[in-house]
């Protein structure tokens, strides 16, 4: 095999801006609609049809995803970005905006991501969610989730990229607290709406700010346009659009949310909360890449926070015990390293990232689930162990996505990561390279101890519960996750590989920034370092968690005590956050309860007791001028309200 | 001396004001009376929009008749694009009110459906009016009706609420009464284009555009004249509550965009950075209030504060953008807070409380009235789709073009929005069902559901496809800016748009 690095300023024609009405590009807009109508006929049918309304919902996110496909061969044969257009959205003024999509092979990849895994988790949750009573309620909001994704990344403006970007908040929100009967999930729904909310104000504003530079936030109109930006405009757009990224795809500070929201259903968790709605930040800085290129110290916060997230995300993961909240930490880290290939440059790497983590955490999610079904809804790891012999397709299925995510030659999981660090070194990026290595080996060592509590030794649960392998139903996806996790590493084998190709007219040209290599490290070394990092943390784990005295329990963990204390407590971000918006905020938003009812709704009250001597006062105002008339009206009208109001209480 | 459909849209309400004096007091009749005359109205405002032209940016269907011709007053109404799209609005939301209203009003309903006839009128008569004195009487009127529906039909303090409403809108009324006179004195005419065409210097440009802005301010109301809207909202019976909030609120913005803009240019310039400081004081302190608020209803009025503190920002923005948008959030913010407010009323006629605590869980008991809520919620915290949206996002974008300060800090609006909005639901319809009143709770009935879904349609059709709606408000909007944006207005007494 060959690990052939490109000539990075290799020309690449742009694509050519095609409208299209006719062909498989023109029923694109069937793609986000079909899910939508199945949303409204699961919601009406309900009562009518049942259980068998899930149906519907299913048939929905499969034409989707044919469709998606059909695209994908048009764009694969006649390379373009389409413009497919559908009607005025807004228009008010100079500012105007238009519902028509923009299908470019950074689409396509969203597209196909966002289907297939859609409609396998729609196939999973089939069995998964059976018996719920609200089981087609579930289905209607995976339809709605569906087409709110889809209008994300088929917008071809910011404000409908926005608009899908608000909506799959709204699914995010109902599918949270699917289960509101519990006060503690209806509770992280909020948080997840409200957290994103806070970086939609940043995101906002760099919408009102691209729009006084560019005059439109059309991607035809902006994109070409970036290169007229100066340096601070282009700055501050790409912290905004940080701003805004940061929330959705769960980056420091803003990663609050994502780990509270596995309050939801577990397929949901695979979907929305690992695979594709988190990923959305990432879609949207690749989307803007023109306008990142423009303002290297920009992407070079990106890559900071990327790696931070990195590395609080992994940190963090080690001490946690639920089989849930490790893989929602697993996520934060692991969308990390997409914001690091967005911030060093290596855009179609974090997208090549974005895919291959598609897979793999969207099967440890669907394995999770699968486990926590045998389990009786259980979910602390520690109360597992030896579930291998008794759910076979689960347990195998899932040790090719731990190995993937641990970044074990030749799963998915390892081309993708591999190239996002190579990247960073190559582009300059040392530290965030070793950083990065560093993360690798924290991500195999607590993937490996996910892996290990649950399927190997012996079994830490009580007789009662008594696990069995899930349906086929829920298998089935799994086994097509498991292919896809194995395989995946395909699309983009060598650095420079197809996917890396067929997405170049999709993304910014970095040639012109100039970057240049760290040191000397040849490319056979830096991926020799990528494999060790991954082997280590394997083999930690190994000795740990596997020849280890399991019956130790917790006392077997490697950080104890006061490490641990902080760790459990996710470093006290979220202790930090309630104290500064609950409590603090909370002490304000008091205040101003009491400014309002004291001072500005008292002075019109006690006026009333001041009016008499008011009155001797403004009785010798007779000026003669208008003006001083106006002033008197107004001070005995006032005088009068309050005097009234006075006898009346 | 004319006569048409804006004429008849003011009198069929009216008219079946007077039948019901004159018929039995029958509760069968008096809702047949009420709903007749207020869909009649509809009908009237319709052909109104049929007949309008929308590529015309002044006032059109010009209707005049003789009032008081010794003092040069006549009875003139005409429309333009944002009264028109007012008047929809009202004659729209009536015959839903008094639907929703039948079910719960039980006191002498006869009376309670005539104040509301009358109330429709006057507020079509603020809308349409061109002549000074005309609009100064029917602003003054609607206090009338509805100081008795507070007064009569509302909650345990109502007699405190409605002199606090009567009192402050009252004061601001009588002085701006005082600018009209002034600008009568000048012109020795009511007539609207005559005075719009009046040159004035800049002191008394200041002088008057004070007395208007505190009668409109204290309409809207904008921070720091809000208090009595907590007031009114809780203690009016819901239809006063949903007729407050989404349409008797938007005569003070109409007002500020017809009058305070448009007849005092060198001053609304000038006034422009402090209004649009208040406005944003109003959207972010009116949510901070609101997030505090232990009772539903004071909670929404609060909302409206800040909801109303958009449409001030967009208004003084002075960009189309803005401030056309400014306009569809009128509409807006009448569609979603009147639902809100509706809603509040079907579950306070369950249950006879507003106290958030007192809820628990509904969704689980009520999910057709949750999922209503949810949705309005949605609208009303702008989310993309609906039409809040739509209304919002356009003043944001277009106010950060003229001031971006405003425009960024107006834009926290949108969190505490959320905040409050979902903490609400979260306290009410979330989390654990229990006590024996939330067990029992009953879901929405065929008429309550029949009353909001014609809203519901508006929200999420102006949501997908607003182009219509700004099509028609952005003509007259233009054109109000671009006398605010001339130096100095033109003079030509009599003006070129004379009604007669």
């Amino acid at each position: 095999m060959t690990f052939l690095l490109a000539a990075e300023d290799l020309a690449v024609t742009p694509n050519e801006v095609v409208e299209a009405t006719s062909g498989l590009v023109g029923l694109a807009w069937l793609i986000p609609v079909v899910p939508l109508v199945g949303f409204l006929l699961v919601l009406a049918l309900t009562k009518t049809l049942r259980e068998s309304a899930a149906f519907i919902a299913v048939g929905a996110a499969a034409i989707s995803f044919l469709l998606s496909v059909g695209v994908a061969t048009q764009i694969l044969g006649d390379p373009a970005t389409y413009i497919r257009p559908i009607g005025t959205f807004i228009q008010a003024g100079e500012f105007s905006v238009a519902w028509d999509l923009y299908i470019d092979q950074l689409t396509t990849v969203m597209l196909l991501v966002v289907t297939g895994v859609g409609l396998l988790v729609h196939v999973y949750s089939l069995g998964y969610m059976h018996g719920d009573a609200r089981y087609e309620r579930f289905f209607a909001y995976l339809n709605l989730f569906l087409f709110s994704m889809l209008v994300l990344v088929l917008g071809s403006d910011l404000v409908t990229l926005f608009v899908g970007w608000e909506l799959v908040g709204l699914s995010s929100y109902l599918l949270i607290g699917f289960w509101f009967e519990k006060a503690e999930y209806a509770s992280a729904a909020k948080k997840a709406f409200i957290t994103n909310r806070v970086g939609d104000v940043s995101f906002m504003v760099a919408m009102f700010l691209a729009f006084s530079v560019f005059g439109s936030l059309a991607f035809t109109d902006v994109l070409p346009a970036a290169g007229e930006l100066s340096s601070g405009v282009a700055l501050a757009l790409v912290l905004l659009l940080l701003g805004g990224a940061a929330a959705k795809s769960a980056q420091i500070p803003l990663f609050v949310w994502l780990p509270d929201a596995m309050a939801g259903p577990t397929p949901v968790s695979a979907l929305i909360h690992a695979a594709t709605m988190v990923t959305a930040g990432v879609y949207l800085t690749v989307r803007m890449s023109p306008v990142l290129v423009q303002s290297v110290p920009g992407m070079e916060v990106i890559a900071w926070i990327g790696i931070g997230t990195v590395l609080l995300g992994a940190l963090i993961a080690l001490r946690q015990d639920d089989i849930k909240k490790i893989l929602a930490y697993s996520t934060v880290s692991q969308l990390g390293y997409m914001f690091v290939g967005v911030g060093v440059g290596a855009f179609r790497e974090g997208i090549f990232h974005l895919v291959t983590h598609a897979f793999f955490k969207g099967l440890l999610f669907l394995a999770a689930g699968s486990v926590m079904h045998a389990m009786a809804n259980r979910s602390d790891a520690w109360g597992m162990g030896g579930l291998r012999k008794a759910m076979p397709i689960t347990f195998w299925t899932s040790a090719i996505g731990w190995l993937a995510i641990s970044g074990v030659f030749p799963f998915a999981g390892f081309f993708s990561k591999d190239q996002i660090l190579t990247e960073a070194y190559n582009h300059g990026y040392f530290a965030i390279w070793l950083l990065g290595l560093l993360g690798a080996v924290l991500t195999a060592f607590y993937m490996s101890r996910w892996f290990f509590l649950i399927f190997l030794g012996e079994r830490r649960f009580a007789d009662d519960v008594h696990p069995h392998e899930s349906p086929a139903s829920m298998t089935a996806p799994l086994i097509v996750l498991a292919a896809l996790s194995l395989f995946g590493g395909l699309l983009n084998f060598e650095h420079s590989g197809w996917l890396y190709t067929f997405l170049a007219p999709a993304v910014a040209d970095i040639g012109p920034i100039g970057y240049e290599a760290a040191g000397g490290i040849p490319l056979f070394g830096l991926i020799g370092a990528a494999v060790v990092a991954g082997l280590l943390g394997i083999g930690l784990a190994y000795l740990t968690y596997v020849r280890g005295d399991l019956s130790r329990g917790r006392m077997l963990e490697p950080i104890r005590g006061v490490p641990a204390e902080v760790l459990e407590r996710k470093f006290y971000v979220d202790d930090l956050y309630s104290l500064v918006f609950t409590r603090i905020g909370g002490r304000f938003a008091g205040a101003m309860v009491w400014v309002d009812t004291r001072i500005v709704d008292g002075l019109v009250n006690g006026a009333g007791a001041a009016s008499l001597a008011f009155g001797r006062v403004t009785r010798r105002a007779q000026t003669g001028l208008v003006r001083g008339y106006v002033a008197s009206f107004l001070l005995g009208a006032l005088v009068l309200v309050g005097f009234v109001l006075y006898s009346v209480r | 001396m004319s006569i048409g459909p804006i004429t008849l849209t003011l009198a069929l309400p009216l008219l079946g004001a007077l039948v019901l004096a004159f018929v039995a007091d029958d509760p069968r009749v008096v809702r047949i009376v009420g709903l007749a005359a207020s869909v009649a109205a509809f009908v009237a405002s319709l052909v109104l929009l049929v007949d309008f032209d929308v590529a015309n940016s002044s006032m059109q269907l010009h209707e005049t008749m003789s009032w008081i011709p010794a003092i040069g007053a006549s009875f003139s109404l005409a429309v333009d694009g944002v009264s028109l799209v007012l008047i929809l609005l009202t004659t729209f939301l009536v015959p839903l009110i008094l639907v929703a209203s039948y079910g719960s009003v039980t006191v002498s309903l006869k009376g309670y459906v005539a104040a509301f006839l009358a109330l429709e009128t006057a507020v079509l008569g603020v809308f349409a009016a061109t002549d000074l004195l005309l609009f100064a009487v029917f602003f003054e009127f609607t206090l009338v009706p509805m100081y008795f529906i507070i007064g009569i039909w509302g909650g345990a303090n109502r007699r405190y609420a409605a002199v606090k409403f009567f009192l402050y809108t009252t004061l601001g009324g009588l002085l701006m009464l005082v600018g009209i006179l002034y600008l009568y004195s000048q012109t020795g005419t009511f007539d609207y284009e005559a005075i719009r065409a009046l040159e004035l210097g800049t002191t008394e440009q200041h002088w008057l555009f004070a007395a208007f802005l505190l009668a409109f301010a204290i309409k809207v109301p904008i921070f720091p004249v809000h208090t009595w809207l907590p007031d009114a909202h809780t203690e009016a019976p819901t239809g006063g509550s949903v007729f407050l909030a989404a349409v008797l609120l938007k005569m003070g913005t109409f007002g500020l965009l017809r009058y305070a803009l448009p007849l005092f240019p060198d001053a609304t310039r000038a006034w422009a950075p402090w209004l649009l400081g208040i406005a944003v004081i109003g959207i972010l302190y009116g949510s901070l209030v609101a997030l505090m608020q232990s009772d539903i209803k004071r909670l929404i009025a609060y909302s409206s504060v800040a909801h109303m503190g958009f449409v001030v920002l967009g208004t003084f923005a002075l960009n189309t953008t803005a401030t056309t948008a400014s306009v569809v959030q009128m509409i807006n913010h009448g569609l979603s807070t009147g639902a809100l407010f509706l809603l509040i009323g079907f579950l306070y006629e369950r249950r006879h409380t507003r106290q958030i605590a007192a809820f628990g869980g509904l969704a689980k008991r009520v999910p057709v009235m949750a999922g209503f809520w949810l949705l309005v919620s949605m609208s009303s915290l702008a989310l993309p789709g609906l039409n809040g949206f739509v209304g919002e996002f356009p003043i944001l974008l277009g106010t950060f073009q003229t001031a971006p300060w405003a425009g960024v800090l107006a834009a926290f609006g949108a969190v505490l929005a959320a905040l409050y909005l979902l903490w609400a639901y979260q306290r009410m319809f979330h989390g654990p069902l229990v006590g024996a009143d939330n067990e029992h709770t009953t879901d929405l009935k065929p008429r309550e559901i029949g009353v909001l879904v014609p809203i519901v349609v508006l929200i999420v059709a102006i949501g997908l496809y607003p182009k219509p709606l700004f099509d028609l408000v952005e003509p007259s909007v233009e054109r109000v800016l671009t006398e605010v944006g001339v130096d100095a207005p033109a003079v030509e007494p009599a003006a070129a748009q004379t009604d007669q």
